[in-house]
């Protein structure tokens, strides 16, 4: 506590810190956890979608964003834009109605809850009676009609949610509204649909579960005209002229109805199961939309034949003949179609159906002729393969952007060209500053480059590792022979993979060097394998040289029991365009592989696993060496898969045995626990057994670490520098490492020059090891260079990017554990400063990272700092070299396990974090590098030129963008 | 050595080291080059060393006015020999010092010489803590003895201006039978633990403070709340004004006078890593900057601990004469010294 007080004194510093720090979460990437409702406003062209989480996110041109959280904790089961306005209503479900609205302040718009309001019936009332199953906002922009499961249609006035009793339609008044032979029917049950006529405001129908439906007149009070089916009725659209009406039913069967209050006992115009003739799931919603060609589309959602495919989520598109199935691999949510805006309009033409599945969104091209999907700039679905790691790059050259980009063209063939459909709003986000790059590394074995500079994180390259190995499975061929059936005519889309978990494949470390393109990847457990990789432009064919790294090279007595190791493929392998490997090193023994550094300036990489690390020389192909780090009392490292990376399947299914394994530990302990509580007989102690287990109190072994410690080998950091190792007058290459125990080795390297760098070998010679005391796992390893700044990047200075480090000065070494900082000087190590997080708050450092901080203020003031993630979930600064803690935000909740150990951050304060499998948090320390949406979206600006009406004068809009 | 006896005068105000007392044991005995152990009859009639530069202060200035200095060559040295009532229960000393075999008869539990001792854990900052709480230091050697014991969440009850409150604490839950958590006996299971090293611990989840003890593990200072509140310091400069708030929590809401003087010796604890140059020798490595943090008080309650652990505990057993020794001219006893130092334990 005093060491944070007490370089608080400084005003100045106090100033200065407030220019170059603070605390932003600014955007959520991905796609939405758990995403429970659609909505969408043809006007705005806004998308909106609910989770059941209870937020609301608002979807329109890419950098178009916002996003609302109800306070209630609640599912948002509908979302209903109001027509022509910037404001939307919620249903969520706990049956409470919520109003949003976009309101412009500051010059953007932020998204902002009005009103919330929960339907009451008269006391005495069952609670089914205000039960509400459908919404339906009415184009007198006033009023809102609710259908509730009592058959009851209630009216509500916008926007004091207040209920006007006169406007109720209740079951009775239409009952009697029937004729003598309509009226045998039994109660209504609930309202499945409810519809306004498209032409006129004053009709509105109203679909009862039963198979009921009718037209009412709202002004009349009367009903104009009834269509009875016998099947349960699922949903009804109006063709867009109001002179036909289609009704889908729980059969999987569709009806048109011809409407005009004349036809006395209306019979359907056409009735037909889609799927027939066996029995077939239901038809949950349908779309009738006429083209100016004539020929209409049929969209609808279900009605698979029961039997055979009753498990596919699809949705069938019909037209003109032609009919595709599209096959979701996830629950579909709830689907619409974009279609002209204007309802003078005579035709719908639509152009485009989306479609909100549980893990994705798809946008599908309707004016294509096949009908391809369209590729979204945002709500990616980040887990289209579990993420198993991450690595941010910033300041991608242009050249090497320019490459990824293009790679990734030639994979995206497949999409449509139409432009993004969902376009309301105009971002004022200035352009993203510079380029930079995401990778995540996901359990298939594929790394995804993603675009990150700005708001829309959009997919760019997909890398697939895969290819290099022989594995059990060629995914692609089941794929292929599913599309072979000509019926149903199904066809996958979407890139949602469930079931991608082969642990053998998933990456675990990426390195990308942006300036040579060369990428480094780890993959794990079994075995540790680095694949460096190198960008090319063309297609190629070649074979990949294996190498193999023995790290208990000259250990005796050690017996590996793991898993064993898979196999590369032998001989040339075709490369698509992008990055290509060349070189695979393969650890021994294949346990796990815990870090990765790559220098692409003098072609060396480095790999550590939980028995050692090594050094690789990738120009020449060849081991320098490698560097046992085990205790030779460290048994158990040897022994076991040490996978720390479990599969979820699998450590759920640990879990349970070790829940299964204590009861009955604890049920044969019984005897010797403590006095006081010791049952006796049979199945009373059994019982007890169990709820000594649940409330014995969860205690922590106080034991001060020690060098025999297990996992202690493991090398949990690696890094390069060019630095004073020796002494003081010569600098050469080093390659620093850290244990898991507490250890710090370095090697000097001599590096041949480049003229000669093929013919003479590469050196490496232990210069040091250094053994912090308190034994912490090291994570992080820095040099500063004479002017206390951290050493560049390899090819920085060469590519102008950076001064180049001051070697007149003395370096110094920064040894970050998981409980201290400490500084020492080079070459000769002696102690200088130290910073003990642990001892002090503790709190543990999880990540850390060296970012630079600009001013605010100052145009060219800036600061290097570590930003520091620990895992109690807070985000420190701690300043380069005095080690002084600047400021501390708490970040990620403590028990977010997977969530800080996803983080990331930038060179430049900002950071992600996995808030839930598919969604990135991006949050910034930065008071000038903030990636987040501004954007303004109005009413007035939209394509729609709807009903004249309305007095209200100039359309509020409205809004807080939520933190 | 056979006997040998001489007599000489020290001057009581200066006695100097004990290096020089040493070499002029060896000098007036004439025994240059053999290792021996000094011993000194005290006031009660103890048999106790003279080893440092302390314990031989100890002895000049609690002459009275003889001091009687026992000499014995180390490889024959009866160790059990020292230690409380020594002198009395055993009617010749030198007899026993002589003939050592008399009683070897009875096992005995053979303890090593006080320098080879090292505290193991102290009460510290008595004088400025509440009663109610016991500040307990543990130090850890190596790695040969488990810290041994456990900490769990719990709740406590407290004063605060809104009332009785009960508020969660972390408390220990178990020791390990032979850790040094237990060996020390000022740890006990339920003591509630409210500082470590000098950090509350409140509002601090069990993980953390768990992280805390382990990275001060080899240092480890914890402020307790002992469960059992009877075995409490009672210091004579309190009893007079505070005697009423010393029975009860409401200590905790009040502003801490003094701020433990922690802040320097936690500089001390992990200034020793290691370095191996070129596979060469390991060696810790040096500070860069010299520290200005000179040793604080502490080292002298240490050492006065020390003593305490070893026996030195005063007794109301006066001295027997015993013949046979060196004696040394000195003033009267100063008897309030270990008193001052507040270190006495209660066991």
């Amino acid at each position: 506590m005093r060491r944070f007080l007490r370089p608080g004194h400084d005003p100045a510093r106090e100033r200065l810190k407030r220019d170059l720090f603070q605390f932003n979460k600014t955007v959520e990437h991905g796609f939405p956890h758990q995403p429970s409702a659609l909505g969408y406003s043809l006007s705005l062209r806004i998308l909106a979608i609910g989770t059941r989480s209870g937020a609301v996110k608002l979807y329109g041109a890419p950098g178009v964003e916002f996003m609302g959280l109800h306070r209630e904790n609640n599912a948002v089961v509908q979302i209903h834009f109001l027509p022509g306005q910037c404001q939307l209503v919620t249903l969520l479900d706990d049956n409470s109605l919520h109003l949003w609205s976009l309101k412009v302040r500051g010059g953007v718009s932020e998204l902002q809850e009005d009103e919330s309001f929960t339907l009451r019936g008269p006391p005495g009332a069952a609670p089914s009676a205000t039960q509400i199953t459908v919404v339906l906002p009415h184009s007198s922009r006033e009023l809102l009609y609710l259908g509730t499961e009592s058959g009851t249609v209630f009216a509500v006035q916008l926007p004091a949610f207040r209920t006007l009793e006169d406007r109720t339609v209740s079951a009775d008044a239409v009952l009697q509204g029937l004729p003598e032979d309509a009226r045998h029917r039994r109660v209504f049950e609930m309202v499945e649909a409810l519809q306004e006529h498209p032409r006129d405001p004053n009709q509105v129908l109203i679909g009862y579960s039963r198979g009921l439906i009718v037209v009412w007149d709202l002004r009349g009070s009367c009903v104009l005209c009834h269509f009875l089916s016998n099947q349960q009725l699922e949903n009804v659209c109006w063709q867009r002229d109001g002179r036909l009406m289609v009704s889908c039913h729980s059969d999987g069967s569709y009806c048109q109805w011809p409407v005009s209050s004349d036809a006395r006992p209306p019979e359907p115009l056409r009735s037909c199961v889609p799927y027939g003739p066996f029995p077939c799931k239901a038809i949950t919603k349908i779309f009738w939309l006429i083209t100016k060609q004539g020929l209409p589309f049929t969209i609808f959602q279900g009605g698979m034949p029961r039997a055979s495919y009753g498990d596919r989520h699809c949705i069938s598109v019909v037209h003109n003949g032609q009919q595709t199935a599209f096959d979701f691999t996830s629950r579909v949510i709830d689907f619409t179609v974009l279609a002209e805006a204007d309802p003078a309009a005579a035709f719908d033409d639509p152009y485009a159906l989306v479609v909100l599945a549980e893990e994705e969104l798809v946008v599908i091209d309707l004016k294509a002729a096949d009908w391809p999907p369209v590729q979204p700039p945002y709500l990616a679905s980040l887990h289209c393969s579990a993420i198993t790691c991450s690595h941010h790059v910033s300041n991608i050259p242009l050249k090497l952007w320019e490459r990824i980009v293009a790679a990734g063209r030639q994979q995206h063939t497949h999409f449509s060209t139409m432009e993004w459909p969902i376009d309301g709003g105009t971002s004022l986000a200035p352009a993203p500053p510079q380029r930079d790059l995401l990778l995540t590394g996901h359990e298939d074995g594929t790394v995804r480059f993603w675009d990150a500079s700005g708001v829309c994180l959009r997919l760019l390259y997909k890398l697939s590792t895969v290819r290099v190995f022989v594995t059990d499975t060629e995914p692609s061929e089941n794929l292929n022979a599913q599309g072979e059936d000509d019926w149903p005519p199904l066809r996958k889309v979407g890139s949602f993979d469930p079931y991608s978990d082969d642990p053998r494949l998933g990456i675990q470390k990426i390195f990308l060097c942006k300036y040579s393109g060369y990428l480094a990847v780890l993959r794990c457990p079994r075995p540790p394998q680095v694949l460096v990789l190198e960008l090319n432009d063309e297609e190629a064919e070649h074979a990949v040289e294996q190498v193999e790294a023995d790290l208990l090279q000259g250990q005796e007595g050690y017996r590996w029991k793991g898993h064993e190791r898979l196999c590369a493929r032998p001989g040339p392998v075709h490369f698509e365009p992008g990055f290509q490997p060349f070189v695979l090193v393969q650890c021994q023994p294949p346990a796990v592989v815990t870090s990765l550094a790559l220098h692409s300036e003098w072609r060396l990489v480095a790999f550590g696993t939980s028995h050692g690390f090594g050094l690789f020389d990738h120009q020449q192909r060849r081991q320098v060496f490698v560097k046992c780090t085990l205790h030779p009392s460290d048994q158990l490292a040897l022994e076991g898969p040490l996978s720390r990376v479990k599969s979820l399947k699998k450590s759920l299914r640990q879990s349970f045995r070790r829940i299964r394994r204590s009861r009955v530990s604890s049920r044969k302990r019984q005897p010797a626990g403590p006095p006081g509580e010791v049952p006796e007989g049979g199945a009373r102690a059994e019982r007890t057994g169990v709820q000594n287990m649940e409330l014995a109190p969860v205690q922590r072994k106080i034991e001060a670490r020690s060098a025999e410690d297990s996992f202690t080998g493991f090398v949990r950091t690696l890094y390069f520098a060019d630095t004073y190792l020796r002494d003081s007058s010569r600098h050469c290459p080093s390659l620093w490492a850290g244990t898991n125990g507490g250890t710090v080795y370095a090697f000097a390297l001599r590096v041949p020059p480049a003229e000669r760098r093929m013919d003479e070998p590469v050196r490496a010679e232990q210069a040091k090891e250094i053994q912090l005391m308190h034994r912490a796992p090291v994570v992080g390893i820095l040099v500063l260079d004479g002017h206390s700044v951290p050493l560049p990047e390899p090819l920085e200075v060469a590519h102008d990017l950076s001064k180049s480090p001051d070697m007149q000065g003395s370096h110094q070494l920064l040894v970050v554990s998981e409980e201290q900082f400490k500084v020492f000087t080079l070459p000769k190590v002696s102690a200088k400063l130290k910073l003990k997080l642990t001892a002090l708050e503790g709190s543990r450092v999880r990540r850390v990272s060296v970012a630079h901080f600009s001013s605010c203020r100052a145009e060219d003031y800036g600061e290097h700092h570590l930003a520091v993630l620990t895992n109690l979930g807070d985000v420190q600064v701690v300043s380069l070299p005095l080690l002084k803690p600047q400021v501390r935000y708490s970040c990620i909740r403590r028990e977010d396990v997977s969530g800080i150990a996803s983080c990331v951050f930038t060179k430049y304060g900002q950071g992600f974090y996995l808030i839930s499998p598919s969604e990135f948090e991006r949050f910034s320390l930065s008071t000038k590098w903030l990636v987040e949406p501004r954007c303004l979206v109005d009413s007035a600006e939209t394509k729609s030129h709807s009903c004249p009406h309305n007095g209200s004068g100039p359309e509020k809009v409205s809004g807080r963008a939520r933190s | 050595f056979g006997a040998e006896f001489r007599r000489f005068s020290l001057e009581r105000s200066k006695p100097g080291k004990f290096e020089e007392f040493y070499g002029l044991l060896q000098h007036v005995h004439k025994i240059p080059n053999v290792d021996v152990l000094v011993g000194y009859a005290d006031i009660h009639g103890d048999l106790l060393p003279i080893n440092n530069d302390d314990n031989y202060h100890k002895a000049v200035s609690t002459a009275n006015p003889l001091l009687r200095i026992f000499i014995q060559k180390k490889e024959e040295a009866d160790y059990s020999a020292f230690g409380t009532d020594t002198l009395i229960k055993k009617k010749n000393v030198l007899t026993n010092v002589l003939r050592p075999d008399n009683h070897r008869k009875k096992p005995h539990i053979v303890i090593s010489m006080p320098q080879d001792f090292r505290p193991v854990s102290s009460i510290i900052d008595v004088d400025i803590l509440p009663e109610t709480h016991r500040r307990v230091r543990l130090y850890k050697y190596g790695t040969e003895k488990p810290l041994g014991f456990y900490i769990r969440d719990g709740s406590s009850v407290r004063v605060t201006p809104h009332g009785l409150e009960k508020v969660p604490g972390i408390f220990i839950s178990r020791l390990v039978p032979g850790g040094l958590a237990q060996s020390t006996g000022l740890l006990a299971v339920n003591d509630e633990v409210l500082e470590v090293n000098g950090i509350e611990v409140s509002g601090k989840s069990l993980d953390q403070v768990t992280d805390m003890m382990i990275a001060n593990s080899r240092n480890l200072i914890i402020t307790v709340r002992p469960a059992n509140q009877r075995n409490n310091v009672v210091r004579n400069s309190r009893t007079s004004g505070s005697s009423g708030q010393s029975t009860d929590n409401s200590l905790l809401s009040c502003p801490p006078q003094a701020e433990p003087s922690l802040e320097p010796e936690d500089e001390d604890s992990d200034e020793d890593d290691i370095i191996i140059e070129d596979n060469g020798v390991p060696r810790h490595i040096p500070k860069a900057v010299p520290d200005a943090g000179s040793l604080e008080s502490l080292t002298q309650i240490e050492l006065n601990f020390e003593s305490g652990q070893n026996g030195f505990i005063p007794s109301e057993v006066s001295l027997a004469s015993v013949a046979s020794g060196t004696n040394t001219e000195t003033r009267a006893p100063d008897q309030k010294l270990l008193e001052e130092d507040g270190t006495i334990i209660t066991l």
